[in-house]
């Protein structure tokens, strides 16, 4: 076992910068969405930049990533450029997905990043057959699968952990325990809320971890990470967090208390990291505020992106529904 | 002068509002009757159909469920079989794939495997079609599929009246009905009658009455189809409007019948085109009245995508009044036979 994480001020201020990149993004895309630029849902992670930006660090260009709805941090800690993410969300033919997908469906071939699926649990099953191909194939690289407190109710959930442990597949199974799906506290959709309990039950390792805090989110993701590289089947962690906002923009948050919301923002993982950068690291408000200017730069380059990209053409409406068919000769 | 009666007749409110006044009504009649799904409760529905009702009815019968829609449809037909009259809502169309298995395989066969001794009288409710650039993944029109399965009864009511009126007379029911609500139908306002109560859920209905092509559609493309036949009346084409209502069993005999003084016909569906309910319908009309066609028959489907994200694409996608409009004018440009 490691002591207490380390605290390295250069790599310190990178993951405060990543998740004030994402903590911007997020923000004028609330934004766009009133204004009409992004339509559809929009599911903001505002609240649990942590979680996606600790783990990220973890994983290798080789590893691959499956996540829900609620993935612009995901993808952005991935490094899916911030242009072609706010392209997709505009719908426009420059976006990551072609504008096909929309803020739901991110998928990226070059940063391994398989959606973008939007319906609950529907990742996990993707999940395992990406680690089945790699355990097949003797790849020693890891699928890390996010996905919500909700998608434990699911059957897909318990069958995927089942087949993974049972076949001792490379996936590392991240848990985002955010309290709540859509409107329901866990209490109300689980009897056992204790959710690592549960991937122990099938044999999978399992570990509890403060989402709120990058760097506990950093370490235990770079353990499990290097347990499921190094063959010893599928691990299990589920880290706490919350969001600040509503579930998506119609969300009219009649669920829970504002004392809630406000008790956990006073545990904002960037304003709490920040501080403790300034304790322990010497960050000064002006390098703080250069971190964060650039962050809102790169967003604001993003948006200009968007803005510029364009509509695909109508008479091009039912291609990509099936994979053109490659000459014979090419083959050869 | 004499006295004008005071007490409206008629009601303003939503197709949401509709819906929601079926199921009061619903609850109110029949202790048997509870509502059951994700965020039905405190959320207050997704589509905000139950908003208001779990103040009123309490969690016993207006009852959040997890994630976990395969258990609590099985445990909708469980309780139906246990001489409760649930009405499960599933959030979408989408999501009902995760309980495909308990409705195909238990509700639609229980009453036939048990040599006709248990029934299921469930009713399930989902949302469906496009219109709100939700992406391929909230956005399909799959109510055919379910058309096809004997055992269940599918409904897809496109006004108030039918909204309002559906739901009783599914609970009624003694077998699974399937009730899909499109979801660009939810803000539509118009008039409901003080006194409305259950419709029948057998017969379509002639929504607009004309002489020279027959334009069979139903739920969210009722309203488009209405539209076009609008505007082709302008172009000097009287299009018969029929409103399919119930989708499993077809009311073939309503469309036969305005067929054979038609002449022509148009079938609206935001299925897509490749084994969908218009190709059903179309091959009834051959099987049935072929020899009363002027013109071959036109389809407008859904295009053979995916839903896409963009707006542009996702209207290109689905029909609209203005390829609607296009094959009326289309089937009635064809050479008349007689
Ligand atoms: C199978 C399925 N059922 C229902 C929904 C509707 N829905 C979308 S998000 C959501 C809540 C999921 O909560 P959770 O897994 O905790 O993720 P979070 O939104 O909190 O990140 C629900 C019910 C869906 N998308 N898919
Ligand atoms: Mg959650």
């Amino acid at each position: 076992m490691s002591g207490p994480p380390v605290l390295d001020p250069q790599h310190g201020r990178h993951l405060l910068a990543e998740m004030l990149r994402i903590r911007r993004f997020e923000e004028r895309c609330a934004e766009l969405y009133s204004a009409g630029h992004i339509r559809g849902f929009l599911h903001l992670y505002i609240g649990e930049e942590a979680v996606a930006a600790g783990a990220m660090q973890a994983l290798a260009p080789e590893d691959a990533i499956v996540a829900t709805y609620r993935e612009h941090g995901h993808a952005l800690a991935r490094g899916i450029p911030a242009t072609a993410l706010m392209a997709e969300m505009f719908g426009k033919q420059e976006g990551c997905s072609r504008g096909r997908g929309g803020s739901m469906h991110v998928f990226d071939a070059a940063t391994r990043f398989y959606g973008g699926n939007a319906i609950v649990g529907g990742g996990l099953p993707v999940a395992v057959g990406l680690a089945l191909s790699d355990r097949m194939r003797n790849r020693p690289r890891v699928t890390a699968c996010f996905f919500g407190d909700g998608a434990v109710a699911e059957g897909e959930f318990h069958e995927s952990l089942n087949l993974a442990a049972l076949w001792r597949l490379p996936v590392l199974f991240l848990c985002e325990n955010n309290l709540y799906a859509m409107g329901t506290r866990i209490e109300r959709a689980l009897a056992q809320t204790d959710i690592a309990t549960k991937a122990r039950s099938y044999r999978i390792p399992a570990d509890v971890v403060d989402g709120m805090d990058v760097l506990a989110v950093e370490e235990a993701v770079t353990r499990a990470a290097a347990a499921v590289r190094g063959g010893e089947g599928p691990a299990f962690l589920e880290l706490q967090t919350y969001r600040f906002r509503a579930h998506s923009m119609f969300d009219a948050e009649l669920y829970r208390d504002k004392a809630e919301v406000e008790q956990w923002k006073a545990r904002d993982p960037i304003e709490g990291f920040a501080a403790r950068l300034a304790r322990e690291a010497g960050l000064t408000p002006e390098e703080r505020r250069q971190i964060d200017d650039a962050a809102i730069r790169e967003v604001q380059e993003a948006i200009a992106f968007a803005e510029a990209g364009t509509w695909e053409p109508v008479e091009q409406l039912t291609s990509d529904v099936y994979t053109p068919r490659v000459p014979e000769a090419d083959h050869a | 002068m004499p006295d004008v009666p005071s007490t409206p007749t008629t009601v303003r409110m939503t197709y949401r509002d509709a819906a929601r006044a079926g199921i009061r009504e619903a609850l109110q009649r029949d202790a048997r009757v509870f509502l059951m799904g994700e965020d039905v409760g405190r959320y207050g529905g997704a589509y905000a159909v139950s908003k208001g009702l779990l103040a009123e009815f309490g969690p016993d019968r207006i009852r959040d469920t997890p994630l976990s829609e395969s258990t609590f449809v099985g445990a909708g037909i469980g309780a139906a079989l246990g001489g409760m009259r649930p009405i499960v809502e599933v959030m979408t169309v989408n999501f009902s794939l995760l309980a495909l298995d308990q409705i195909v395989n238990n509700a639609a066969t229980i009453r036939h495997m048990s040599g006709g001794q248990f029934s299921v009288p469930l009713v399930i409710r989902m949302v469906t079609g496009a219109g709100r650039q939700l992406a391929a993944q909230h956005a399909h029109s799959l109510e055919g599929w379910y058309a096809h399965i004997p055992g269940l009864r599918i409904v897809a009511p496109a006004t108030l009246e039918d909204v309002r009126g559906m739901l009783w007379t599914a609970l009624d029911d003694p077998d699974p009905v399937l009730i899909f609500e499109h979801q660009a139908l939810y803000n539509m306002e118009g008039d409901l009658a003080a006194g409305a109560g259950p419709v029948d859920i057998d017969r379509a209905a002639v929504r607009r009455r004309g002489d020279d092509v027959t334009l069979v559609t139903y739920g969210g493309s009722l309203f488009k189809s209405l539209q076009a036949a609008e505007l082709a009346m302008a172009e000097g084409v009287s299009a018969e409007v029929i409103d399919l209502r119930t989708l499993r069993p077809l009311d073939m005999e309503t469309v036969v019948a305005s067929v054979r003084r038609t002449h022509r016909l148009v079938v609206v569906d935001e299925g897509w085109r490749s084994g969908s309910l218009s190709a059903e319908i179309t091959t009834r009309i051959v099987e049935q009245a072929f020899y009363d066609l002027d013109a071959p028959v036109v389809r407008v489907c859904s295009e053979e995508v995916p839903i896409p994200y963009p707006k542009h694409l996702e209207d290109a996608a689905v029909p609209q009044p203005g390829s609607i409009l296009a094959a009326l004018k289309q089937v009635t440009a064809a050479e008349g036979g007689r």
